[in-house]
């Protein structure tokens, strides 16, 4: 019933300005696959190209065995979700959800049978008679949801299902849909510019960004193993840090990081640490880094040291209470930075702005 | 109300509200009485002109087949009209809304043409195409189709000046609307009929009507151009509004008078729909 989807060099130019360029991946069937990346990354034009609701430039798109590419949207058996719900405000819910079968010429009496069903399912069979603007952003999601998955779509296609509710609502309705695809199984391909929904939601991850693929994988190998230096500075947080190579680490100043063995010697590159990698050390240690503590700020389970190296790079560390030592403003400390991830500096020019500081 | 604990307002302070009052009421007044004397006097100097020689007169303006002929032009004219605004408003206003294309700023602009340009211009346009050694006469008269001084000509100078109400009523409405609704039609299995039939029509329906009603309220007042093309040949070419002018012309004024009197209902009663309908864009624009 459920099918792969398969996109080949998937290319989308408007005019001059090429918003996908040659995307190839594979959505496997039955998993959630998150099209992750910031806004204009070209995410969302991706998943309208394979709804058919926007037309490729060049490049195919698969459903298992059948190509889709030339075949027209009401055809492609699709199940679409969009951000701003897209309800057929002048009707009731039930038949928002009646309206895929309707016009499938389904029976009456099949109709209203998936229609209670699918109501049953989103727990909204209180609302049949309500309509669109009488419902909570929440609510809303859910009949859009419901009237998605009515017709029995082969796929399941997500435009930012979470982006237009506030932060509770969009936690439940995440932890919500997470059990609603265990439930059903139907292979679901979600676009979000959330890291952290991608990686609670996806078994596998694409990152795209400037209308390219730059990683596609598990969220551990997104978030362990960047490919790119887009990736490490926007999946998860991470301090950046400017220096050049020599001798297979990358030196800031007096001080140096190791992971640099496959950048040229004498070549700029950026280390990319994530807050949590970082721990205070002995003092006494060697190899360790040292830093002055401009800042404390307590996060409840951790505490957030805002450090300033010696050639004035700024670094963000989060310590656990118990390991911090009694660290204060003005103090001097030895960290350690762990698992640090160097990309040559050509490669991270274009990624230093859109990664988030941390 | 006992006056208990209620401190009586400084003098200075009382005659400020004194003034404030008496510029709110006079601004009301100007407003009833601009109102009256320019919209409801000339209307009722026409109820009661129309209806003051009594009822015979009323009866027997009816039964002239002038008149009858006269009503009938105008209602198949304001029909023919509806029909057509409406459905070429909606394609214009949704290629204008929805297409990108060369000259579009141009097309926008020239759509509120027949607001600027006066009824009687158009009728001479209208002339000078179809008419003895117009553009297209010899195509029309050759295949034995009477254009002009004919209801076809008629119709088409109407159309023409009652076209952008549709379109001006529809195409904000269309904008505001987007596509995300026709999209999520068109992945459910719709058709572009059918997400159009099912989906667009439904939201864009009040502004339709209320562009409809507004184009029919146009159509049958016209006079100008009508006037031009039609020839105002009595009882072939004369529409109600051409009847009153010549019926005031020959002084048979009686007759005109509940001629003009039966428009003015009509559009009393165009215009409690026009207002109905504004109301329902305005309430599901709230929702």
């Amino acid at each position: 019933m459920t099918k792969p989807i398969v996109v080949e060099e998937l290319t989308k130019r408007f005019g001059d300005f090429a918003a996908v360029s040659d995307v190839t991946f594979t959505a496997p069937e039955g998993a959630v696959t998150a099209l992750l990346g910031p806004s204009g990354s070209g995410k969302s034009t991706v998943l309208r190209m394979i709804a058919g609701l926007e037309e490729p430039t060049a490049g195919r798109i698969w459903m298992g065995e059948e190509e889709l590419t030339a075949v027209s949207v009401q055809e492609r058996r699709v199940g679409f979700v969009f951000q701003h719900y897209a309800l057929f405000r002048h009707m009731t819910v039930a038949e928002n959800v009646a309206f895929g079968l309707d016009v499938r010429k389904e029976s009456k009496k099949d109709t209203r049978a998936r229609v209670d069903e699918l109501l049953e399912l989103v727990q909204l069979a209180h609302y049949r008679e309500r309509y669109p603007d009488q419902l909570s952003g929440g609510q809303r999601q859910r009949v859009a949801l419901a009237r998605a998955l009515a017709p029995r779509p082969q796929v399941l296609l997500l435009d930012e299902p979470f982006g237009a509710l506030d932060a509770r609502v969009r936690q439940d309705l995440r932890r919500w849909l997470d059990e609603l695809h265990r439930e059903l199984g139907v292979t679901s391909l979600l676009v979000t510019h959330d890291q952290e929904e991608a990686l609670e939601l996806a078994n596998r991850i694409v990152v795209m960004h400037e209308g390219r693929i730059e990683q596609v994988g598990t969220p551990d190998e997104i978030y362990d193993a960047p490919a790119t230096s887009f990736v490490a500075g926007f999946v998860g947080s991470a301090n950046v840090l400017h220096g050049w190579v020599t001798d297979g680490h990358v030196h800031l100043g007096a001080m140096r990081v190791p992971g640099a063995g496959h950048l040229e010697e004498g070549s700029a590159a950026t280390a990319y640490v994530r807050p949590h990698d970082i721990r205070l050390a002995d003092p006494n240690a060697t190899d360790s880094v040292r830093a002055q503590v401009e800042r404390v700020t307590s996060l409840g389970w951790l505490t957030r040291l805002t450090l300033r190296l010696p050639d004035e790079q700024v670094l963000v560390a989060h310590i656990p209470q118990d390991e911090l030592n009694g660290a204060k403003v003005g103090d001097i400390v030895a960290v350690d930075l762990r698992r640090p991830k160097a990309f040559s500096r050509e490669d991270s020019g274009r990624a230093a702005e859109s990664a988030p500081t941390v | 109300m006992s006056a208990i604990g209620t401190a009586p307002a400084a003098p200075a302070a009382r005659t400020d509200l004194r003034r404030r009052r008496l510029v709110r009421g006079g601004l009301i007044a100007v407003v009833v009485l601009y109102v009256g004397a320019l919209l409801l006097l000339p209307l009722l100097s026409i109820a009661w002109t129309a209806l003051e020689p009594g009822w015979h007169v009323v009866a027997e303006t009816f039964r002239d087949p002038d008149v009858q002929h006269a009503f009938l032009l105008t209602g198949i004219i304001a029909v023919v009209t509806v029909v057509v605004t409406a459905v070429m408003g909606v394609v214009v206003a949704w290629v204008l809304v929805r297409q990108r294309f060369v000259g579009r700023a141009l097309m926008n602009a020239v759509v509120d043409l027949p607001f600027a340009l006066s009824p009687v211009t158009v009728g001479l346009a209208a002339i000078i195409l179809f008419g003895l050694n117009g553009w297209f006469a010899d195509f029309f008269s050759s295949r034995g189709i009477q254009i002009l001084f004919a209801l076809p000509s008629m119709i088409l100078v109407t159309v023409f000046i009652s076209i952008p109400f549709v379109i001006r009523e529809v195409q904000p409405v269309l904008e505001e609307l987007g596509t995300a609704e026709e999209d999520a039609a068109r992945t459910l299995g719709a058709s572009v009929w059918k997400s159009f039939f099912r989906v667009t029509l439904p939201n864009i329906r009040w502004a339709l009507l209320y562009g409809v009603a507004l184009s029919a309220a146009r159509a049958i007042g016209e006079i100008g151009a009508v006037l031009i093309v039609s020839g105002a040949i009595q009882g072939q070419t004369e529409t109600a509004t051409v009847y009153i002018f010549r019926a005031v012309e020959e002084r048979q004024t009686a007759q005109g008078y509940v001629v003009a009197l039966t428009l003015a209902a009509i559009s009393v009663v165009l215009l409690v729909a026009i207002e109905w309908f504004k109301r329902r864009i305005t309430r599901e624009d709230q929702e």
